[in-house]
């Protein structure tokens, strides 16, 4: 039972689910349900504190969220 | 609800008045290397002691303010809300500042703890420890109190940069005092090494670059008037970044007695650390897209743009001198200093520079500073002080490299150190003027500053609404 605790056996594992978690995050992040939700946060900088956002919406110009 | 905009104009003073002051220190030991007789036989005024009085007013005391300043500037406009807890905000300004009177008078003393970057003795280690964790509670109590859903991808380079600086300072500055003044460190020999260059190259990867990230996250939009390049690669630049840099740190300690694996380690990490480098950087550059003719009316952006090349460019040069083949020419020569000046002036001091002058007239309700002629002159005086400083110093540094390493037939060194030295004078003057010239545009800065600040009396500004997509909605 013991032997089956390999450390080396167990820096592997951590690195399979490292990868995957990195490439889970890419996935999430590329995921068509996040697009809207990044475009509205995108916006924030733009905010002034006369509540004015500068008219940048055409198409060209939205962030590739 | 009002945003607490004062503790932001405090620091905004302090990072003008601390680059100053950080920045004449680093003229004048570049002119001691270059006339050793002007320390003047003073002790305050060695080189030695006044070297890491130069690091630590430039990263923690200009950086510092610039980071603790835009953090909370940032958080309370993105999260529509005001600043958790406005007195204790107040206690994280005056308790750096005192931190930063205290490292003025021990350093010149010669109280060090003797580790890069981490010289400061332990009552001040303490101090440091209480001031940041109260940050952490004013910066993260108002990210959970937001009137935003979503957090602001600026907020989670903030977050990482102060979770991460906590952490490296505390495992780093474990010593056992000795007297009030004196201190030995808990670890030894390679062990003392490795935490010290762990600490090093983590200060350079979390207060150094991601703080600054969230500095370009935020007002590079802000200042192109328009919303950065792709969010989706602003996310996966956050993950990759963190979790690469943490491993890079080895690469400080090529061909020494560290084991020679760990030292492969922080190479292979150090090359890898080119990609999240460079995808955050075109983030940044690719935001400009479709704005680029504002370069032409706005100096701000200019001090933006120079500073992602010269992120590009040291995060490039960087991996590069990881390679051990690479840092046997490079390592403890001037090239050294070179790269890191890329990195501190052309990327912090450029970035910080540009943000602060997008945010300080808003701090006044308006949009440009007091004079825009002067945000050029400066942007000119500091982009041609930079060029001569990292010129001199790349062509300082590989000849040092190859000085060092040529042999004679005989097998005999062909240059003594001395003759080394020699030859390096004529790049300690030009990169003295090139120091000069960049600690003159701070000078514009302060006056521009001054003259903004002073046109009116500061107004306050009501919180934006709430704002809840996403999930939420």
């Amino acid at each position: 039972m013991l032997e089956f605790f390999d450390s080396n056996l167990v820096r592997g594992v951590v690195l399979i689910l490292m990868i995957l978690a990195f490439a889970g995050i890419w996935a999430w992040a590329w995921s068509r349900n996040r697009k809207e939700v990044f475009h509205q946060a995108s916006m924030l900088p733009l905010e002034e504190d006369d509540g004015q956002v500068p008219q940048i919406d055409s198409k060209e110009e939205r962030s590739k969220e | 609800m009002t945003y607490n905009d004062k503790v932001v104009r405090q620091f905004v003073v302090m990072t003008v008045i601390w680059g100053i002051v950080g920045m004449l220190v680093g003229v004048i030991i570049a002119a001691q290397l270059w006339l050793p007789v002007l320390n003047f036989d003073i002790p305050w005024l060695t080189y030695s002691r006044l070297r890491p009085l130069h690091t630590n007013a430039v990263i923690f005391a200009f950086g510092g303010s610039a980071l603790i300043g835009t953090s909370f500037y940032v958080v309370q406009r993105t999260c529509h809300v005001r600043l958790f807890a406005g007195g204790l905000a107040s206690f994280v300004f005056w308790g750096w500042q005192l931190v930063i009177l205290a490292a003025a008078i021990s350093l010149p003393l010669g109280w060090t703890q003797g580790k890069e970057y981490a010289e400061l003795e332990w009552p001040i280690d303490i101090l440091i420890t209480v001031v940041w964790v109260a940050y952490a509670v004013v910066f993260f109590g108002t990210i959970i109190k937001r009137r935003v859903s979503h957090i602001y991808v600026a907020n989670w380079f903030y977050a990482a940069f102060i979770i991460t600086i906590a952490l490296l300072h505390i495992v780093n500055n474990l010593s056992l005092p000795v007297t009030m003044t004196k201190s030995y460190e808990v670890y030894t020999g390679a062990v003392d090494a490795m935490v010290q260059w762990w600490y090093g190259h983590n200060a350079v990867g979390f207060f150094l670059t991601a703080g600054f990230l969230a500095m370009m996250y935020y007002f590079v939009p802000k200042q192109a008037e328009g919303p950065v390049y792709s969010y989706r690669l602003s996310i996966v630049h956050f993950w990759a970044l963190i979790a690469i840099y943490m491993w890079a740190g080895p690469h400080h300690l090529h061909y020494t007695a560290l084991p020679d694996w760990v030292q492969s380690l922080g190479m292979v990490f150090s090359l890898i650390l080119l990609a999240p480098s460079w995808g955050g950087m075109i983030n940044g550059v690719m935001t400009l897209s479709g704005h680029w003719h504002k370069l032409r009316t706005d100096p701000v952006l200019k001090f933006m743009i120079v500073a992602l090349s010269f992120y590009g460019m040291s995060t490039f040069e960087g991996p590069m001198m990881s390679i051990k083949t690479v840092n046997a020419l490079s390592h403890y020569t001037d090239w050294t200093i070179g790269h890191v000046h890329s990195g501190a002036l052309g990327w912090v001091a450029m970035m910080t520079i540009g943000s602060l002058y997008s945010l300080t007239p808003r701090l006044m309700g308006k949009k440009v500073m007091y004079s825009v002629k002067a945000v050029d002159a400066h942007f000119w005086i500091a982009t041609i002080g930079i060029v001569l400083y990292i010129a001199s110093m790349w062509i300082a540094g590989v000849m040092q490299g190859l000085m060092w390493r040529a042999f004679n037939e005989d097998g005999t060194l062909t240059y003594t150190f001395i003759e080394t030295i020699a030859a390096t004078k004529p790049y300690y003057v030009i990169r003295l003027l090139g120091g000069t010239l960049f600690l003159a545009g701070m000078f514009i800065m302060a006056w521009n500053t001054f003259k903004t600040l002073a046109q009116s009396k500061a107004p306050e500004f009501k919180a934006a609404e709430p704002a809840i997509w996403g999930e939420h909605a």
